[in-house]
């Protein structure tokens, strides 16, 4: 029988279900972070996803348009937009409406008749772009607001400037909707005009026939004021207003306009800059690696160079960020704010991550490969290039792809290099200035506009989700070498 | 060279006497950094014969078995003193070219090592290196008579792309054989051959290693003497670096010189 007493063997079976719950719970805790970022950033990032436009047909004047390049497509947008509001005369009130147009509002109009212009002096269908505070007010951000209908008939009349409205009930401050105006009531029966009503009356209005409108967030704390709440209350009254995907949230640059602003531009800044960093430090990083592994001799010097080989990779980025500006700025004069500046740094930055990898895996391919080269008479370079390096590829490709990851998100030492800078267009070559995805969302945070919150959270997945792309293709490129044999 | 051989041998081994020399070694020492693991070694190989090197762990057999064909070179630590010649050609001479030496004596190890390619490669890469193929057909009909040669084509010849490493232990250590008589060398180094195979696939590298013997000089480490016995013309037995005694297998195994050559060999020790 057993010589081990029933006790032990009890005591190690708790140990190891011990164990086992802390290892799950390990996981389930950081699952649940992983998920409660990615559901917060989603439901964050969702409303970017979206803007709201006014749908209009405009017709181009054949002799302003004469040449589309140079055309006031501004004023287009603007006379459109009060065409639809021929009430509004006010000069506040026009300002107000003007207001709700975003400044990029006749962007697409303007792409659209730059590409075909053979539309102009006809009637184009096209989008009028929001402001940025309209659309969060669409989006339901910025306050909510409730209708009442009126609980008696209104008179409504003009005499002389003054507007007067009666009904009972009335309480003194209360804004009301009537005759496709919009007007405060003030004291002993006179009313303030917010938004002109359609004609000059008199109206005599019954109860179902107006609306007492409140705010439930008052007018200092928002950024549409009462007055420009009501006018786009009264153009999606007319059914103009639609909503519709942002793509050029992914079509343009950076912009100081919320509304505007896009991540192309930090995108293909990262991209450059990754792609940059990936071709000067893979080769450096791995021929290095094989040297150090496979060639030098094993000495004091060797040896020097391998411990600093691994403090390098603790040292904090910011510090490579620095001697990027001291030496590729300062001393070879390349262009600030540049992917190739970017990129240089980053490769500092990445190197020794690189070569630890790439040794690392170099040394875990078995010794006998090596004998078996040596046994047929293969040189030691031989050995090396046609049987271990080929061996470590799947370790070193991994150890790359996280090496350039980490450079993807990486801000601090790009800041060093003047990669903060507000950058709105896209670069073009590896010697324009960029932005990289990182510093926008970073830029982007800092930013008070509401819109550029959800913005900023959708920066962040678009990021997340190229870090992603870059591990799944690491193990894609993992499997297929490993697969082989 | 040296005119007082030190081996503690039978003056003539007969095998000696039918065949030349082919690997001569004299006052061989061998160390790693401050450990001396062989001890004044001289010894005469022969040509066209088996050799097997016997004795316990660690006595330095496979050390001199890997000084034949400078594979210690790859350890940085090691260091060889003395003179060993293949075919009166001084091996450690600096004038040799280390790479066609070991182009000239091929190797097989104790664990089978295939490279991760296909079986063709495999046995294609020493010659494609060599440049001994001027065309493919060249370079196939090489990977076919090596193939044969090891005992291996008709098993393999259907799946020639396939990867060497799918085979089976025995298949693999033959695919080793293929792979180092595949760049056509004199001397073939086995270091025990079938210490992961089993015995069926023993067998059928044993019988393989008997073929062999008429075309290239082998030198076998065995930690069995019934293999030693079952293969070898001639036996040398080691015991803690030095070379005890070496001579004719019959000899070595019915009438041993030295106490301990009989003790190790009637097993008691080792």
């Amino acid at each position: 029988m057993s010589k081990i007493s029933p006790e032990l063997i009890a005591k190690r079976y708790r140990a190891e279900k011990r164990f086992r719950i802390y290892g799950m719970a390990a996981i389930a805790v950081t699952a649940s972070f992983l998920l409660f970022l990615l559901v917060d950033l989603t439901l964050k990032a969702h409303p970017a996803l979206f803007e709201h436009r006014l749908s209009v047909t405009v017709t181009p004047d054949q002799v302003a348009f004469a040449d589309p390049a140079k055309a006031d497509y501004a004023k287009l947008a603007k006379q459109t937009l009060s065409d639809l509001m021929p009430q509004v005369k006010d000069r506040a009130e026009r300002k107000a409406l003007l207001k709700l147009l975003s400044s990029g509002a006749a962007d697409d109009l303007r792409e659209k008749l730059m590409a075909n212009p053979a539309l102009i002096g006809t009637a184009v269908a096209t989008d009028l772009l929001l402001s940025d505070g309209a659309d969060q007010y669409l989006k339901g951000y910025v306050t909510q607001v409730r209708r009442t209908p009126g609980d008696a008939s209104l008179s409504l009349a003009k005499s002389g400037e003054e507007w007067t409205a009666n009904a009972a009930g009335l309480a003194e401050g209360t804004i009301i909707k009537a005759a496709g105006g919009a007007l405060v009531i003030g004291a002993a029966g006179t009313a303030e005009v917010i938004l002109s009503p359609q004609g000059d009356g008199p109206f005599m209005l019954q109860a179902d026939e107006w609306q007492r409108v409140e705010f439930a967030v008052p007018a200092s704390e928002r950024g549409m004021d009462d007055r420009q709440i009501l006018l786009l209350e009264a153009l999606q009254d007319k059914g103009v207003l639609e909503k519709g995907l942002a793509w050029r949230f992914f079509a343009q640059g950076d912009s100081r306009e919320a509304e505007l602003a896009g991540i192309k531009g930090a995108l293909f800044g990262s991209i450059m800059t990754v792609l940059l960093t990936l071709v000067t430090c893979l080769p450096i990083g791995v021929g290095a690696a094989v040297y150090l592994e496979e060639f030098a001799p094993k000495n004091r010097l060797t040896g020097f160079i391998e411990v600093n080989i691994n403090n390098l990779a603790a040292v904090p980025s910011i510090i490579f960020g620095l001697l990027g500006l001291a030496v590729f700025l300062g001393t070879l004069g390349l262009p600030r704010s540049t992917p190739i500046v970017g990129g240089l740094v980053l490769a500092l930055l990445v190197l020794p991550t690189i070569i630890i990898a790439s040794r690392a895996s170099l040394r875990s391919v078995p010794p006998s490969i090596k004998e078996a080269a040596l046994g047929v008479g293969a040189s030691h370079q031989q050995a090396v290039f046609h049987h271990i390096l080929p061996m470590a590829i799947p370790g070193i490709l991994t150890g790359t792809i996280l090496g350039v990851a980490r450079a993807l998100g990486e801000t601090a030492p790009l800041l060093m290099i003047g990669m903060v800078a507000f950058i709105a267009d896209v670069p073009e070559s590896f010697s324009d200035s960029a932005a990289v995805l990182p510093v926008q969302v970073f830029l982007w945070s800092d930013l008070p506009e509401a819109a550029f919150r959800s913005k900023t959270a959708l920066a962040i997945l678009v990021l997340l989700s190229v870090l992603f792309l870059l591990n799944a293709t690491a193990i894609y490129l993992r499997r297929r070498f490993e697969r082989r044999w | 060279m040296d005119t007082k051989p030190t081996l503690i041998t039978p003056a003539n081994p007969a095998i000696m006497q039918a065949r030349p020399v082919k690997v001569r070694a004299r006052h061989v020492n061998v160390f790693y950094g401050d450990k001396h693991a062989i001890n004044d070694l001289s010894i005469d190989i022969p040509d066209r014969a088996v050799s097997a090197f016997i004795g316990p762990s660690g006595c330095g057999k496979s050390t001199f078995l890997r000084c034949i064909n400078r594979m210690n070179d790859t350890i940085p630590t090691a260091r060889v003193e003395g003179a060993i010649t293949v075919d009166e050609q001084d091996i450690y001479d600096r004038s040799l070219d280390v790479v066609q030496l070991r182009a000239n004596i091929g190797m097989v190890f104790q664990k089978p090592n295939p490279f991760p390619k296909s079986i063709y490669e495999n046995v294609a890469y020493g010659p494609r290196i060599h440049g001994l193929a001027a065309t493919k057909a060249d370079l196939e009909g090489i990977v076919e008579k090596s193939l044969r040669r090891a005992g291996l084509w008709d098993e393999v010849k259907d799946r020639l792309q396939s990867p060497g490493t799918g085979l089976s232990g025995g298949q693999q250590q033959r695919l080793c054989i293929a792979r180092a008589i595949a760049v056509d060398p004199e001397v073939i180094l086995m270091d025990e051959p079938c210490s992961a195979l089993d015995p069926i696939a023993t067998a059928r590298i044993e019988e393989l290693i008997d073929e062999l013997k008429q075309n290239y000089c082998i030198v076998i480490v065995t930690h069995s003497m019934q293999q030693a016995a079952r293969v070898s013309q001639l036996t040398a037995f080691f015991h803690l670096g030095n070379l005890v005694e070496a001579g004719d297998t019959d000899v070595i195994f019915t009438n041993p010189q030295d106490r301990r050559t009989q003790d190790y060999i009637t097993g008691r020790f080792g």
